[in-house]
């Protein structure tokens, strides 16, 4: 997020797009309630589904799944054209706005031509574009639903675009928020557990980033972009890959193409899995390593606005079970490195520093209530939210960007969009969440379907259905409902028994090789 | 115009209807047309002449009779005695007619129409004068003036508390706020109370000028009768009376080309006895659940959907075309210093004639009894009056002469309340009567504060040991203790009500509690 | 100026009620419905005070606090009224201490306590007692509600659920879920804020149920290990059997304000898992055979080295986690970077 969690606050407008805020991020979510409930903020809700959220915003509207970023052109095409934007921040802080709207200004993106693209109304793109844009303050919230599309990074920079033309970047309030969907998701991201970046997004192809690593850590070090996730496993596929290290990771469950990556895992010559459970990821494995919980020792994890907050040991790991850190020292010794870390706090301060944004953030200087980054130095309060007075790079850059349709599309064969979350009762592939049964009696694997598809097909309410992609079939539950749009089916994908990722296209995002989970062509049918 | 040697005014009320009024109108018609009178006795229907527990009753003029309690075999008789003979027929009147109801003797404002027009006829009000004062503060005053010269009457609030009503305005009469409401209280929740009925059945017109004089006066463009659904009868003549006024230009946009704007909307409550209270009053209105809210704020700076709001009780409003027209002197020439004008109360219990009277504030409770209320019923022995309402005080015989008024009562630990006095003879047992105050504030308690719904619960469990024989003395002094912590600390009046009765009963009456205990 | 308690002299903050400076300054008033997070709320009435030149006695939960102003907490008038109030309330339910889970938790108690209230005094408690155990984590024993409104302020204001609410009046107020629907059955979500509010022992988590009572238990504040909100949890622990009995949002957190959701308040399960892993373990035939630390390490070493000198260090891949700590993702990427010699590492950021 670029801005933060109490900010929600100072803003006049939320827009939330491509996130099930209550059932993913409950708690961001109470605070958005709080806000439309006080009469702070008004909120527009942009989603395939109509979330809970919806129940609280002025205006809700259903979008095709994989129109973001026609509806967010639309926006702008009608802000420009109704003349809402803010015309200091575009020429003091921006530049390419001519880019932007040559894109953006194209009859293409007009009301009318996108409700065909989109299923929005256009009298109801305005009514948004027109709150949206005479906000005083307007600010972004999205998760998945924006990311997780073959245009993945078009989605986000259209948010940005937005964003800067409305000049809601760089004040308490405003903001691009992706809210990110794990408890350290942030964290992994900040200390370089990427394939291009070393901690504090310092680029493994920059010499003198490569420089100082090397110095730092006496040892010689690849220029060369690593693989991604996606990219991981089919180069395990094509055998490239022969030993995979995973840690706390069940990519059984999480990566797309399900039937796709267990072929690729039993292709390496050594896989290696780290984590307190054998989860169907481990089962594959040659070792297992157990590791232990967080309530069992100490560290930092940093959220969704930047904060790094303290762990603290809870209670006594189970014998055998050892820190992530220690077994990975463990291994680093084996391997000849010259790893001599006493305690965690040895790590971060190598952390403080390696990682210019991290630099302040000492063990000491935590606290209880953490510190956001950037914070270079000892003495730097931290940072609430970001962009203030300048971007990064200096001017905030408009991009023009097109529309394109997903990867796979509806046909005859497959009629149906399928879309696929989580629910608020699990969390990511249930490795930690289904452990507990109360969890699991509140909420099991099950296909929204609507009303119209189900009647059409004569599907009951909770009747076992079978659903089917290209990619293979698993059978769930139907949840028969008003709120998702005809057309369109959702799956959770926390479940074993019903595994959403034995369906989801694994095409991705060239740029942040992102996969689609968000839209692909898929039937259902019922079981006889 | 049509000529008629005698007017007969027959109350319309909710009472009144109940006893079938309807059908011996009917009646009557049918009759006076057998003997060839219609064109010369004119029927009209007017809103409560003012007596209750009277049945039908029926006004005559220009004798100024009262025939009570009719049925519809009087009618021969009294067509063919009265109307056709001139022999007014003695044994159906009002007893003691002359002195008790001589309508000038009371000095009548706020009913001054009542019984006497057509109230679902607006050109009948606009007849007596009305809406003069209204066609005068629009165009001839300032709001500021306004707020001066009804400040300047000394009027207070008539529904309970006794407050200034020109002040409680000037709070919220220079806020500049994009809305200002103005809020009747009509949701008349005492028991035993119906003034406010009486006034809104019979003279609807005078409440609507007043809602829209004080509208104008605070800057709110829209007002809100808050009133209980059973008063049924009221609510359609309210509404008739609205959308007369519609059509006459008093109320809509820009009224009298003054730039004013002014709607006024019915708000029907479930007639709970906490929504007196102006703030639990605004959150039933708001549609969330009737209990009080804590001030400040105060509902003149922040009431009705958070914006400034001015409450005001049914009588209070009902005062002020009279105070406008007439100016501030005029009215002071009404009750006492400190408390002026007339107040109406309605009298009930033992006497003769329960029913309204409106008369000069600081009258005494002995006159209004004796005179107003016709004495005690049957010359039985006067023992006590609650006065004040469930939530006053009982005064016993060496009390009776205490001027009727907020500051004489204050002396005596009583209030004026809203205006209710029950009469008891003695034959009545204090036990019982405190028995089914408890009960009703036990049953009226919101459960918003712990001294108030847990008090009330244990002062019921007390008296009810009392009354089956299984008080002990001590249980007096506990629920006068108890009675004193509610009202030190309750979070409402509600709560603090129970203290007067309470006290004023055990005190007063301690044999009767006594007696119990034996 | 400062303002006087009981003769004291404190400093005030803007806006402040005079509650608010003497519990900051560890001046005990009773009070039952006032939690900093729902605010004033004036309904249990036991935090009343004198001030001199007020008339009466002023609950100090809804007073702001002004410069010079003399406020009394200790007096006769002020304690005589509190007990009877403080009698009443519990009267007016089933306070069993000795095997109530609130037991040293719970502010009734502490307000009784205080006053020397020993016993209830008054015939008022229901015959009935009446619970609801139709919710997975949550148990309601209604008869020993005080309707205080903190969870129903709590539910519509500041989890903005708005489910609880009062049915029914005076006396028979009571707490409703929905339109008086069992718990398990209303629209609830669990998120526990209820719970965390309430100041007795009427709503409580029903895994905690003779686990263990507040002072046995070690209070350690962590990270929530679910999305990426980063609520500050505290958990309680019983320490002799090393499990975590209950999890209560942390108040003073900017990130959570002590909100939580029902899988950062209730799933912690997995931790004490039976299913975890307690030892490495090797496969050997297909089958996974235990192993300990001393053979796993070198042999885990082994073979990378191995596939490293064959296929050379891009032919590692590892995947960090985004559910353990910046310093193991610092430690997992330099392992892969320095020692395997790869930039292969990367994590389910995307999935």
């Amino acid at each position: 997020m670029t801005n933060d969690i109490a900010g929600i606050k100072d803003t006049d407008v939320i827009m939330i797009i491509g996130s099930d805020t209550s059932a993913a991020h409950p708690v961001i979510a109470a605070r958005i309630k709080q806000a439309v409930r006080e009469g702070t903020a008004q909120l527009i809700v942009i989603d395939p589904k109509k979330i809970v959220m919806a129940d609280y915003a002025k205006i809700y509207a259903a979008q095709r799944p994989g129109s973001d970023v026609a509806v967010l052109n639309c926006l702008m095409h009608i802000i420009i054209k109704n003349d809402l934007y803010n015309k200091e921040f575009v020429e003091k802080r921006t530049e390419a706005f001519d880019k932007l709207k040559a894109e953006v200004m194209k009859d293409k993106y007009s009301p009318e031509n996108v409700e065909k693209l989109s299923g929005i109304p256009a009298e109801k793109l305005i009514e948004i574009a027109e709150m949206f844009g005479k906000a005083e303050t307007a600010s972004i919230f999205y998760a998945m639903g924006i990311t997780q599309h073959t245009t993945g990074t078009d989605n986000v920079k259209s948010v940005a675009n937005i964003q800067m033309l409305c000049g809601n970047l760089g004040k308490s309030g405003g903001g691009v928020n992706p809210l990110r969907g794990q408890s350290n998701v942030q964290g992994a991201c900040d200390m370089g557990g990427l394939p291009n970046v070393y901690p504090g997004y310092q680029k493994v192809t920059d010499e003198k980033a490569q420089e100082k690593f090397e110095k730092a850590w006496g040892k010689k070090l690849s220029n060369k972009v690593g693989l991604t996730v996606t990219e991981m496993i089919d180069e395990a596929y094509n055998g490239k890959v022969k030993a995979l290290y995973v840690m706390g990771e069940n990519p059984y469950l999480s990566d797309p193409d399900q039937n796709h990556v267990i072929e690729a895992l039993n292709k390496t010559d050594f896989l290696i899995v780290q984590d307190m459970f054998i989860t169907e990821t481990a089962e594959l494995a040659d070792v297992v390593l157990p590791a232990s919980a967080f309530a069992e020792k100490e560290g930092h994890f940093t959220n969704t606005e930047r904060r790094v907050q303290r762990l603290n040991k809870v209670i006594d790991a189970p014998v055998g079970a050892k820190d992530d850190w220690e077994i990975i020292q463990l291994l680093a010794q084996e391997m000849g490195g010259k790893w001599n870390y006493k305690t965690v706090s040895d790590i971060t301060a190598e952390i403080n520093l390696l990682t210019p944004s991290y630099g302040g953030i000492t063990w000491e200087r935590v606290g209880r209530m953490g510190l956001q980054w950037p914070c270079p130095t000892e003495t730097h309060p931290g940072t609430p939210y970001l962009h203030k007075g300048n971007f990064a790079r200096g001017l905030g850059l408009f991009s023009g960007i097109e529309f394109k349709e997903p990867d796979e599309l509806p046909d005859e064969e497959y009629p149906l969009i399928l879309t696929t979350g989580r629910v608020l009762q699990h969390f990511h592939t249930g490795t930690m969440s289904r452990k507990t049964e109360g969890l699991n009696r509140l909420a099991g694997p099950m296909v929204m379907i609507s009303v119209e598809d189900a009647e059409k097909m004569g599907i009951g309410n909770s009747e076992e259905i079978e659903i089917l992609t290209r990619r293979g079939k698993i059978k769930a539950p139907a949840f028969v409902t008003k709120k998702i749009s005809p057309g369109v089916i959702y799956i959770p994908f926390h479940y074993k028994e019903s595994p959403a990722n034995r369906l989801t296209n694994p095409a991705i995002d060239p740029v942040a090789k992102i996969p689609e989970y968000k839209v692909c062509a898929a039937k259902v049918q019922k079981i006889n | 115009m049509k000529f008629y040697r005698s007017h007969l005014l027959i109350g319309i009320d909710d009472s009144s209807l109940q006893a079938g009024v309807k059908e011996f109108e009917t009646a009557l018609r049918n009759e006076l047309a057998k003997h060839n009178l219609t064109d010369e006795i004119n029927i009209l229907e007017t809103g409560t002449l003012g007596y209750f527990g009277t049945g039908i009753s029926m006004l005559v003029y220009p004798e100024q009779v009262t025939y009570v309690n009719l049925k519809l075999e009087y009618i021969p008789e009294i067509v063919s005695e009265h109307f056709l003979k001139g022999r007014i027929v003695h044994k159906y009147i009002l007893d003691k007619l002359s002195s008790k109801y001589d309508f000038n003797y009371q000095g009548r404002i706020v009913l001054k129409n009542s019984g006497v027009i057509d109230p679902e006829n607006i050109e009948e009000y606009i007849g007596t004068g009305g809406y003069e004062a209204w066609e005068k503060a629009l165009l001839e005053m300032k709001p500021e003036e306004i707020v001066a010269e009804v400040k300047a009457s000394g009027l207070r609030g008539r529904g309970g508390a006794g407050f200034p009503a020109g002040l409680k305005w000037s709070f919220t009469q220079p806020l500049a706020a994009e809305q200002k409401y103005l809020v009747i209280n009509a949701d008349e929740g005492e028991p035993g109370t119906f003034k406010d009925r009486l006034i809104m059945e019979g003279d609807p017109h005078k409440l609507m000028e007043g809602i829209m004089i004080a509208s104008y006066a605070i800057g709110a463009t829209k007002a809100y009768i808050y009133i209980r659904g059973e008063y049924k009868l009221c609510i359609s003549r309210l509404r008739k009376a609205i959308d007369q006024a519609k059509e006459y230009g008093l109320l809509g946009k820009n009224i009298f080309e003054s730039g004013f704007d002014l709607d006024v909307e019915i708000k029907i409550g479930a007639g709970a006895y906490v929504c007196g209270e102006e703030t639990a009053l605004i959150e039933s209105m708001e549609g969330n659940r009737g209990t009080p809210r804590s001030k400040p704020p105060f509902p003149g700076v922040k009431g009705a959907w958070q914006r400034p709001t001015v409450v005001n009780n049914v009588e209070t409003i009902t005062n002020v075309p009279a105070i406008i027209k007439n100016g501030a002197e005029w009215f002071k020439g009404f009750g006492v210093e400190g408390c002026t004008g007339t107040k109406v109360y309605t009298i009930m219990g033992d006497v003769s004639m329960p029913g309204l009277c409106e008369v000069d504030m600081g009258t005494e409770l002995r006159k209004i009894i004796n005179e107003f209320g016709g004495g005690m019923k049957n010359n039985r022995k006067f023992k006590a009056a609650l006065v004040g309402g469930a939530a006053g005080v009982f005064l016993s015989e060496k009390l009776l002469d205490v001027k009727m008024d907020f500051n004489s009562l204050n002396e005596y630990a009583a209030v004026l309340g809203s205006g209710a006095i029950l009469v008891m003879n003695e034959e009545v047992d204090i036990v019982e009567m405190l028995w089914s105050v408890i009960r009703f504030f036990r049953h009226e308690s919101c459960g918003k504060c712990s001294p108030c719904s847990n008090g009330n619960e244990i002062l019921y469990k007390l008296i009810n040991n009392i009354r089956n024989g299984e008080g002990k003395e001590k249980d007096l002094d506990l629920m006068l203790h108890i009675a004193a912590v509610m009202n030190d600390t309750s979070f409402c009046a509600l709560g603090e009500s129970l203290l007067l009765p309470v006290k004023s009963a055990i005190e007063n009456f301690r044999e009767d509690f006594l007696q119990r205990m034996k | 100026m400062p303002i006087f308690i009981n003769g004291r002299e404190f400093e005030l903050k803007p806006g402040e009620t005079v509650l608010e400076v003497a519990l900051r300054n560890d001046i005990y008033i009773p009070h039952l419905c006032f939690h900093p997070k729902t605010g004033k709320a004036g309904k249990c009435r036991a935090c009343i005070v004198e001030v001199e030149g007020r008339r009466g006695l002023l609950t100090s939960c809804n007073l702001v606090a002004e410069e010079g102003m003399k406020v009394v907490t200790d007096s006769k008038q002020v304690k005589d009224a509190q007990k009877i109030i403080v009698d009443l309330i519990l009267s007016s339910g089933h306070h069993d201490c000795l095997s109530c889970e609130q037991n040293g938790n719970c502010e009734l108690q502490d307000a009784a306590y205080y006053l020397g209230i020993e016993r209830p005094s008054f015939d008022l408690a229901p015959a009935e007692i009446e619970t609801d155990n139709s919710s997975e984590f949550i148990f309601v024993d209604r008869s020993k509600c005080i309707s205080c409104g903190r969870c129903v302020e709590g539910c519509t204001r500041t989890v903005v659920n708005e489910v609880l609410n009062f049915a029914n009046r005076g006396f028979e107020t009571r707490i409703s879920f929905d339109n008086e629907l069992p718990m398990g059955e209303s629209t609830c979500v669990q998120c526990g804020e209820c719970v965390q509010l309430c100041p007795v022992g009427a709503i409580i988590d029903s895994r905690m149920i003779g686990r263990g009572r507040t002072w046995e238990l070690e209070k350690v504040e962590t990270v929530c290990p679910y999305c990426g909100v980063g609520c500050k949890l505290e958990m309680h622990v019983d320490r002799q059997k090393n499990e975590i009995i209950r999890v209560t949002g942390v108040e003073d957190s900017p990130t959570n304000e002590g909100m939580l959701c029902v899988k950062g308040r209730y799933g912690f399960d997995f931790v004490s898992s039976q299913d975890r892993i307690t030892t490495p373990l090797i496969k050997e035939n297909g089958k996974f055979r235990a192993a300990d630390w001393a053979e796993v390490i070198p042999y885990v070493g082994k073979k990378l080295k191995a596939i490293k000198k064959e296929f050379g260090s891009d032919a590692i891949a590892g995947l960090t986690s985004a559910k353990v700590t910046n310093e193991e993702n610092f430690a997992f990427q330099k392992f892969m970077r320095s020692e395997i010699g790869t930039n292969n590492v990367d994590h389910c950021a995307r999935l």
